[in-house]
């Protein structure tokens, strides 16, 4: 029973973070139309600022802090740079374009910081483990990662439903000719909702560091997790970003974990262990396949 | 046929074809054997990347999880041959048929979603095939799997690199005649009419749906004949084979080349694989070690292929008339 709790905790956890990195990408995909996969390298920076910038000032907390306005300018910089030019361009130009973009940026991380990976470690005043249950106990800092997602996912919600910007990342995503044309500088705003997608994917990438570790190509096989969200859920609901990455964390999590002990009822115990993680992985593939077959457009998306 | 020749893109494709016939025995000649191996390497992608071509070229489907196509003709070899089966007779029809049943089922679900959705859809089922492949521990999970090469009697010897490079360019050219006829048939009519405007071939009466199933399970099929090869050549496959970015670099070969360009998908993966050797020691002639990092310069050559120059190499050789 214990062991559930904590494997459903963290399957919360890796949706909540899942659900940081789908929230950019399915923002610029519902608002911008743009089909970015250079989304990943946003995550994969941001663990690599936050790296350096631990380095410099000695502090998990300031580090990460400071790398969120780094990746924030980086954001700006490919939003002015490259992808406001790919907006009213087919899909097959931004796939490509953007596909050149992850080479470029996982280059640059190879020539920059070294082939090798890093590792940021757990900050010492959450390195312990919590009582959540009698009997049960977790790690904290998994634990301050669901309560930062959680906060991060509350503070998204409020700002799309509840403040001018929202009303106008609304407003651009159901309409975007029509708040031009009202006066709204889109330019402007498209720039700031790449840049808040960059700053999601790069406080994933930093806060999953400590459990997994930050090297090149980091955010190219997670991105592709995170698109699956955005297609079960509808690309361009938040909503729908947010119900899809928690079933697809609890599908990854509980798959790994009991996967395994299901498989050895009739394989040998090797086979089994190796073949659960990948069953585990091929599962959110099928769930998303059969959510597009019944529904086209995803769970939340609009039909069109 | 002699008169188009006389236009640039034919003076210049013959030019290539011969070379490229001849391009064993100038290795030999050379003594380059380094460039033989690249050289089928080329072909083979080729084959690949006008099979995608059939599909992203003239359906304007776009689809992201081609790579799979290496993967099933690849571990169909390979599987196979692992369990005492080398008769290229018996495994390349056998691994041809399971891409077949492979992309219909797939097809039919894809086809059934538009534009984005329909690019991600086709790429989690090739992550689908990947993952699986990677829980095969019997043929090697995520270390992959030798093999032995398919054996063809006394016809041909695989093993042997010119002949293998030569079967591969003939594989090569049958996929391109296979694709002009197609193309320029009533069926790539349909094919090419839905791709400029659906709601007419629609309401024209044409079933769009199972055009577009049809092309997409005959460029399968001709993705897994490269992956057969690919499988071959190497005398190895692997999970990574069939990685998603391995269907970026076909997308990236068939727009470098020309979309829709019949000869395109050579002329992109000569010049993919050229680039690479190319600029590697361009960028050590600037600075020393600066050659490792040859994909700082070509993933911005890409964004701008992407963003000014859609046409490809193609659009080089002048206006296409078809």
């Amino acid at each position: 029973m214990d062991y559930l709790l904590i494997q459903m905790l963290n399957g919360v956890q890796l949706g909540l973070l899942m659900f940081l990195l789908a929230a950019g990408l399915t923002l610029t995909f519902g608002i911008m139309d743009l089909v970015n996969l250079a989304h990943g390298s946003l995550y994969m920076m941001g663990a690599y600022f936050a790296w350096t910038l631990i380095g410099w000032t000695g502090s998990f907390v300031l580090g990460a802090l400071l790398a969120l306005p780094a990746t924030f300018l980086l954001g700006v910089v490919v939003e002015v740079v490259v992808a406001r030019r790919l907006y009213a361009r087919d899909h097959l130009a931004q796939v490509l374009a953007t596909f050149g973009l992850i080479l470029f940026f996982n280059e640059l991380v190879r020539a920059v910081w070294g082939p090798e990976g890093k590792s940021i470690a757990v900050p010492a005043f959450l390195d312990h483990t919590v009582q959540i249950l009698p009997g049960a106990s977790y790690p904290a800092y998994r634990f301050a990662l669901i309560v930062v997602g959680a906060a991060v996912a509350l503070l998204l919600a409020w700002l799309v439903a509840r403040t001018k910007l929202g009303m106008l990342i609304r407003a651009g995503a159901s309409n975007r000719r029509m708040i031009g044309a009202l006066g709204i500088n889109i330019e402007l705003l498209f720039t700031l909702v790449f840049g808040l997608g960059a700053v999601f994917a790069g406080l994933a990438g930093l806060m999953a560091a400590p459990i997994a570790s930050v090297k090149i190509g980091m955010g190219d096989d997670i991105l592709i997790v995170a698109f699956v969200i955005i297609v079960i859920g509808g690309i361009g609901s938040i909503k729908g970003a947010f119900v899809a990455a928690m079933i697809v964390g609890q599908i990854d999590i509980v798959g790994r974990a009991f996967l395994p002990d299901m498989l050895k009822t009739f394989m040998d115990p090797a086979s089994a262990s190796g073949a659960a993680p990948a069953i585990s992985q091929v599962l959110i593939y099928v769930v998303m396949a059969a959510v597009l077959v019944w529904r086209p457009t995803g769970l939340f998306g609009q039909r069109s | 046929m002699l008169a188009a020749l006389r236009t640039p893109r034919g003076a210049v494709t013959a030019l290539l074809l011969l070379l490229m016939a001849a391009l064993p025995l100038l290795t030999q000649a050379f003594d380059q054997r380094y460039l033989l191996s690249v050289g089928t390497r080329i072909v083979i992608w080729s084959i690949a990347a006008a099979s995608l071509n059939m599909i992203l070229g003239y359906g304007g489907l776009v689809s992201f999880g081609h790579a799979a196509f290496f993967g099933i003709g690849g571990y169909a070899v390979g599987i196979l041959s692992a369990n005492g089966i080398q008769s290229g007779w018996i495994q390349w029809p056998l691994a041809l048929g399971v891409a077949i049943l492979w992309a219909a089922l797939i097809g039919a679900l894809s086809l059934r979603t538009r534009g984005v959705y329909f690019i991600m859809i086709t790429l989690a089922f090739a992550q689908l095939v990947y993952y699986l492949s990677s829980g095969l521990e019997a043929y090697g999970g995520d270390d992959g799997l030798n093999i032995s090469r398919s054996r063809f009697g006394g016809l041909v010897d695989l093993r042997d690199k010119a002949s293998f490079y030569w079967l591969c360019l003939i594989l090569l050219l049958a996929t391109l005649w296979f694709s002009s006829r197609l193309v320029h048939s009533r069926f790539g009519y349909v094919l090419r009419g839905a791709k400029s405007n659906e709601l007419r071939m629609t309401a024209l009466g044409f079933p769009v749906f199972r055009y577009r199933l049809a092309a997409f399970v005959i460029a399968g099929a001709f993705g897994a004949l490269s992956g057969i090869l690919l499988a071959n050549d190497g005398a190895y496959v692997s999970p990574a084979m069939m990685s998603w970015v391995k269907s970026g670099d076909l997308i990236v070969i068939v727009v470098l080349g020309g979309i829709g360009a019949l000869f395109g998908p050579l002329y992109g993966a000569i010049t993919f694989f050229a680039v690479e050797e190319f600029l590697k020691p361009l960028l050590d002639l600037l600075h020393r070690g600066w050659g490792e990092y040859w994909q700082i310069v070509f993933g911005p050559l890409l964004v701008i292929v992407a963003l000014y120059a859609q046409g490809g190499i193609d659009s080089l050789l002048g206006r296409r008339h078809d």
